[in-house]
């Protein structure tokens, strides 16, 4: 939380001010009652014409000042929540850039979201409505009940039965049903996923006749949604009505009581009035207050959920940029274990190889062998459990990270395009790529065809998450952008699998003759995509079980024999 | 609008009782409780001062004003319970026709929406109209109620200074909409920004493994800076103008309180006939009614800015509810007995009258052969799979199964007669058991068991925390050949006699693969079969394929035929070889 009031200091001035001016606005509409209760008792009393005309000025240059003071408070308390929240989510989005792959694995990519949009705004508006409301409807109450006294200590003792007993049955009302209203939520989730399922299915769903089943369930699930409405609903029904019932009963007894005490000339007429005018303004108060932590409930709740985003402290980065040597190895992996922090066991075990400039590596085995954890510990997506992984023969982790990765061209398993058009795409390796560039690039990696064929070529607007391109077309988009501005180190994770043979073929050949300098890790599940590589490393559960070129490997890797024989297999009769 | 209103009410007929119980006690509620000032006032009355107290006449009044305020409580607790129930009900049975209705209309029409647009309407849509139409029309009826007791009440007491506040009204009614009419176009621009930023924030930071690794981290913080403080500056703007209205409504009504209090006095102490004669006590009362009249305006303003939101929500399930539904085939034939032959005859269809796809394709199946549909990704090879099953209907020509047109039977039966499974494989959620004994609910245990040690997937089921009875679902960390075996085991516990099938590319581990294959070679036995493949063996040895390229079936006949042709085929057979 403390982390949160950080972003408040530039607003000091606002919050002080911005509930003061709403105080002095609680205070004015306090005294109109008072105001009131004068004319009646002396202006009524003594039959003064002017005397109530002044008054009612008064009361008219109350209002016209409380109007200032809350409009100022408003505007105060707008500017300061703003701020505030445009501090806090410019911070909190620099913050999660400072992570690292683990800590985004923690938290999840699209709790993060969640946490920089929605709960950013939750606490926006929880001090847009604090500095409004927290200030004021308690001291609404407070000010009230001393008025009350002040006019009549006996008889506000009234006060102080009715106000603690309105604010204990909204709190039983509010513990009762909060837990409840979540247990809607849950069941309205159900049916979000039902209809998701549903909706994903549907093909299934119709070819094995079950829309009926499907509908049943639904409904049985639509019903537990609207009964569990009902119920809560039936508790927080009692709520307006009771607080309504309970201060008026207290305005009975203020009469009753009242009256009696202006028999005996201890108040006046007047002040009968204010009294259960005071009343009334208490309830109204209530009501907003317990608005008012409700709300608090929910700003709390969101800025526990932003500060821990603070609290995962960015990893100490080094800052050595060296430079490409001709001769040295490129990549080098010395006896490297790595786990997960969310997984107990190794995913990479004691790996060792080595890699020169404009080598090819392949790297094969089945899922959950840790080929792609090999993969991201060279940017150091991931920092090594043990050993060491060295590019230019510098540790990974000395080297500075933003001039590593930039060195680097990656392509992830999932072809993921942003919204904007297709050079904006191509740039997101090289900010100031040139058509050249990136046309050369669409080329080797097989997308120029379908690109020059749209009539705005590298114009080409990128609907969000890239849908109006075929899923094979966004990976070649996708190994383009990596390979924009000639990488050092292009790591393909995977990435060729929505790729037709001739297509896949066609890109390696390209590869190798346009980027002949480029060291190239291809991580694939299919041996003809890497056979021709300088290096394969054979993978499986984390272990390298062997190294070496395809025809060593066939020789004397067990595992490798068996991936090459059934895929073969498939093509096999041909050749024998 | 008004129709799409009529339409939602029309939900809330069968719950017509609910709806005159709210709007009853609502009028005797509402009505009771505004005459508490009354009562409050006469009694103020009884006190004039010191020995001036009319204890018999206060004693009488303060039992009544016991006595109304217990009823009005009782009928406003009942009014909410109604609206509750009429609410809940009706947007229960809203919900249950829009899924109803989605598990009716053709595909064509899920396939066009976005599935989570669909789900949003479902979802989100609905609670929407619950909360704007239903439970603000309560709120909107019960405003009206207040005004109007209000002003009679108010009436009843002096006309004439009545009069002097129904005047008085619109400078609220100007404030607000005035406040409003500056407040929207601020609004729309802030909904607009935060759309924005939501949208940036989850291509950014919902990729933020790639932002990272192609170290587009100062050019994400710039952009999204660019946005958050244009959003910062015009959000406070907006919040400021909207925040406005409360306070201006409060001042006009302060306003009608001095006014009141103004004339009242004057009235009391008999300064201008204009007012007419009045008591301290009816002073007191209108001074309450005068203080609580502005409110109902407010709410009132509030419910129409939420009606709009749901009329326009409404809209959008209705668009749903009027889409036109596959033709009813209750009174079709049955297909029984279906021997596994089938035939397609002058075949023509496309998704879009302006790009032909298909064009008179035929081609006969006989009981027992396997077809292969292959070419490039993205050629439409699923085209096939959307005519056999019906999914979409074809323009012209015949498909026919066992000797039947299969627009003359049942879309359920010819469906059964098929085996589907996709390469996206669906699992809901439930347990293993369960998935497995979809399509054949009635499966015992043992049949389920056989069913899935037939197809290789007992194996790695037995190892399952609970076994069969695990529960799974889209996202369990089944992995996808896991997933694909289960929903084999499902078509292999059918036992069709004709089989569609989609083979994996990729993203599958190796031995599950193998197993998949396996799974899949022994499903085929004495089946006809479609194979969408990707795998030469099962190319080679098919009885027919089907070469497809942007949508069309370009070339069609055996392995070796289409390798003598030269054409499309051999180039992309050929091409697995070179190196």
């Amino acid at each position: 939380m403390k982390r949160l009031l950080v972003y408040l200091k530039n607003y000091k001035k606002e919050l002080v001010f911005g509930p003061f001016f709403k105080l002095l606005e609680a205070i004015f509409e306090l005294i109109v009652p008072m105001v009131m209760a004068r004319i009646i008792d002396k202006g009524i009393g003594n039959n003064d014409s002017g005397y109530i005309f002044r008054m009612s000025l008064i009361i008219v240059l109350l209002g016209v000042c409380g109007l200032g003071f809350a409009l100022t408070c408003q505007y105060l308390a707008a500017k300061c929540a703003y701020g505030f929240g445009t501090e806090l989510r410019g911070a909190l989005y620099r913050h999660i850039n400072k992570l690292s792959y683990s800590d985004i694995d923690k938290v999840g990519t699209s709790s993060l979201v969640n946490r920089l949009t929605n709960d950013t705004n939750i606490v926006q508006n929880g001090v847009n409505m604090s500095i409004r409301l927290a200030v004021r409807a308690p001291f609404l109450v407070i000010g009230a009940a001393a008025m009350a006294v002040m006019i009549d200590v006996e008889l506000s003792l009234i006060f102080f039965v009715v106000a603690p007993l309105i604010s204990a049955i909204i709190f039983l009302i509010m513990r009762k049903t909060v837990p409840m209203y979540k247990k809607t939520q849950k069941k309205l989730d159900r049916a979000s996923m039902l209809t998701r399922e549903s909706l994903e299915g549907t093909r299934v769903i119709r070819a094995f006749s079950r829309q009926q089943e499907e509908i049943d369930e639904f409904g049985e699930a639509v019903n537990e949604i609207s009964d569990c409405s009902i119920a809560v609903g039936k508790i927080s029904a009692i709520l307006n009505p009771a607080a309504f019932m309970i201060m008026n009963l207290g305005i009975v007894a203020i009469i009753w009581f009242g009256g009696i005490r202006i028999d005996s000339g201890r108040l006046t007429q007047g002040e009968l009035t204010a009294f259960t005018n005071y009343m009334t303004q208490i309830l109204l108060a209530l009501v907003v207050l317990a608005n008012m932590i409700v709300l608090l409930t929910k700003t709390f709740a969101s800025a526990n959920r932003v500060s821990e985003v603070f609290e995962l402290t960015p990893e100490v980065c080094g800052s050595s940029t060296p430079e490409s040597e001709g001769t040295g190895n490129m990549i080098e992996f010395s006896n490297v274990s790595f786990a997960y922090d969310t997984a107990g066991d190794h995913s990479v075990k004691g790996l060792s190889f080595t890699l020169k400039k404009g080598e090819m590596l392949g790297i094969i085995g089945g899922t959950g062998s840790g080929k792609s954890t090999v993969a991201a510990l060279i940017p150091c997506f991931y920092r090594v459990t043990d050993g060491q992984v060295s590019v230019n023969g510098v540790n990974v982790s000395d080297w500075d990270q933003d001039e590593l990765r930039r060195r680097i061209g990656y392509v992830p398993q999932k072809a993921v395009l942003f919204s904007g058009t297709v050079r904006d795409n191509m740039k997101w390796r090289k900010n100031n790529a040139s058509d050249d560039d990136i046309i050369s690039a669409l080329k080797i990696a097989q997308a120029w065809d379908f690109v020059s064929a749209k009539p705005d070529v590298l114009d080409t607007v990128v609907s969000q998450g890239g849908k109006n391109f075929s899923g094979g077309q966004k990976q070649r988009l996708s190994i383009a952008r990596a390979l924009v501005g000639k990488p050092d180190i292009l790591i393909l994770d995977d990435s060729t699998s929505a790729l037709d043979y001739a297509t896949d073929l066609a890109l390696r050949k390209a590869l190798r003759s346009e980027l002949s300098d480029t060291t190239v890790i291809m991580i694939s599940q299919r041996t003809t995509s890497i056979k021709d590589a300088d290096k394969i490393i054979v993978m499986d559960d984390g272990e390298a079980v062997g190294i070496g070129k395809h025809d060593e490997l066939l020789e004397k890797c067990n595992v490798y024999h068996e991936i090459y024989v059934s895929q073969m297999n498939e093509k096999g009769g041909d050749r024998q | 609008m008004k129709n799409t209103l009529r339409r939602v009410f029309s939900y809330a007929r069968p719950y017509i009782g609910y709806f005159v119980l709210t709007i009853l006690f609502a009028a005797m509620g509402v009505s009771l409780s505004l005459a508490v000032p009354v009562f409050i006032g006469e009694a103020v009355d009884c006190c004039i001062g010191r020995g001036d107290v009319d204890f018999e006449n206060l004693k009488k009044i303060a039992a009544a004003l016991a006595l109304i305020v217990v009823s009005s409580t009782l009928f406003q607790w009942l009014m909410s319970l109604c609206t509750n129930k009429l609410a809940f009900l009706t947007v229960r049975d809203l919900r249950a026709d829009i899924f109803n209705k989605l598990e009716r209309v053709p595909l064509r029409y899920i396939d066009r929406h976005s599935k989570g647009e669909l789900t949003s309407r479902v979802i989100n849509d609905i609670e929407i109209v619950s909360d704007g139409l239903l439970q603000g029309f309560t709120q909107f009826f019960s405003g009206v109620i207040t005004i109007l007791g209000t002003l009679i009440f108010m009436m009843t007491i002096n006309v004439k200074i009545a009069l002097v506040v129904v005047f008085m009204t619109p400078l609220s009614f100007i404030a607000a909409s005035r406040i409003t009419k500056a407040t929207h176009s601020s609004y729309m621009q802030q909904s607009k920004l935060r759309g924005d930023m939501v949208a940036l924030a989850e291509e950014m930071a919902g990729n933020q493994k790639l932002v990272k690794a192609f170290v587009y981290d100062e050019r994400a913080i710039e952009r999204f800076d660019r946005i958050n403080s244009e959003y910062g500056r015009v959000g406070a703007k907006a919040t400021f103008y909207s925040s406005m209205t409360n306070p201006t409504t409060r001042f006009v009504n302060g306003l009608i309180y001095a006014a009141v209090g103004l004339l009242g006095s004057l009235g009391a102490i008999g300064y201008t006939s204009f007012v007419g004669a009045m008591s301290v006590g009816k002073l007191s009362s209108f001074l309450a009614y005068a203080n609580q009249y502005t409110k109902p305006f407010n709410e009132i303003s509030g419910v129409f800015a939420e009606l709009q939101n749901a009329v326009a929500s409404a809209q959008r399930i209705f668009d749903v509810l009027d889409e036109e539904e596959v033709s009813d085939d209750t009174d079709k034939e049955v297909l029984t007995g279906c021997r596994g032959d089938l035939s397609f005859r002058n075949v023509y269809f496309s998704y879009n009258p302006k790009i032909k796809l298909i064009q008179d394709f035929t081609l006969d199946v006989k009981a027992g052969e396997r077809v292969a549909i292959v070419g490039p990704t993205g050629c439409g090879k699923s085209t096939i799979i959307n005519l056999l099953l019906r999914f979409y209907d074809i323009d012209s020509g015949d498909i026919i199964v066992s000797g039947k047109n299969i627009s003359d039977v049942t879309r359920d039966s010819l469906r059964s007669s098929f085996g589907m499974v996709l390469q996206e494989t669906w699992v809901f959620t439930g347990t293993v058991a369960e998935n497995i004994a979809y399509g054949a609910p009635d499966a015992s245990r043992e049949q389920i068991i056989e069913a899935a040690k037939s197809v290789y997937a007992h194996g790695f089921i037995k190892r399952l925390p609970q076994g069969y009875d695990t529960v799974i679902s889209e996202d369990s960390g089944l992995s996808q050949g896991q997933k694909q075996l289960i929903c084999i085991a499902r078509i292999m516990l059918m036992d069709p006699p004709m089989l569609i099938l989609d083979e994996a590319t990729s993203s599958i581990d190796l031995r599950t693969e193998q197993r998949v294959q396996k799974a899949f070679a022994k499903l085929m036995e004495g089946r006809t079969s479609f194979v969408i493949a990707h795998r030469l063996s099962t190319i080679k040895n098919s009885d027919t394929i089907l070469v497809m390229k942007d949508g069309n079936i370009i070339e069609q006949g055996d392995h070796n035929e289409l390798m003598d042709k030269g054409g499309f085929y051999s180039e992309l057979y050929n091409s697995q070889f070179a190196t």
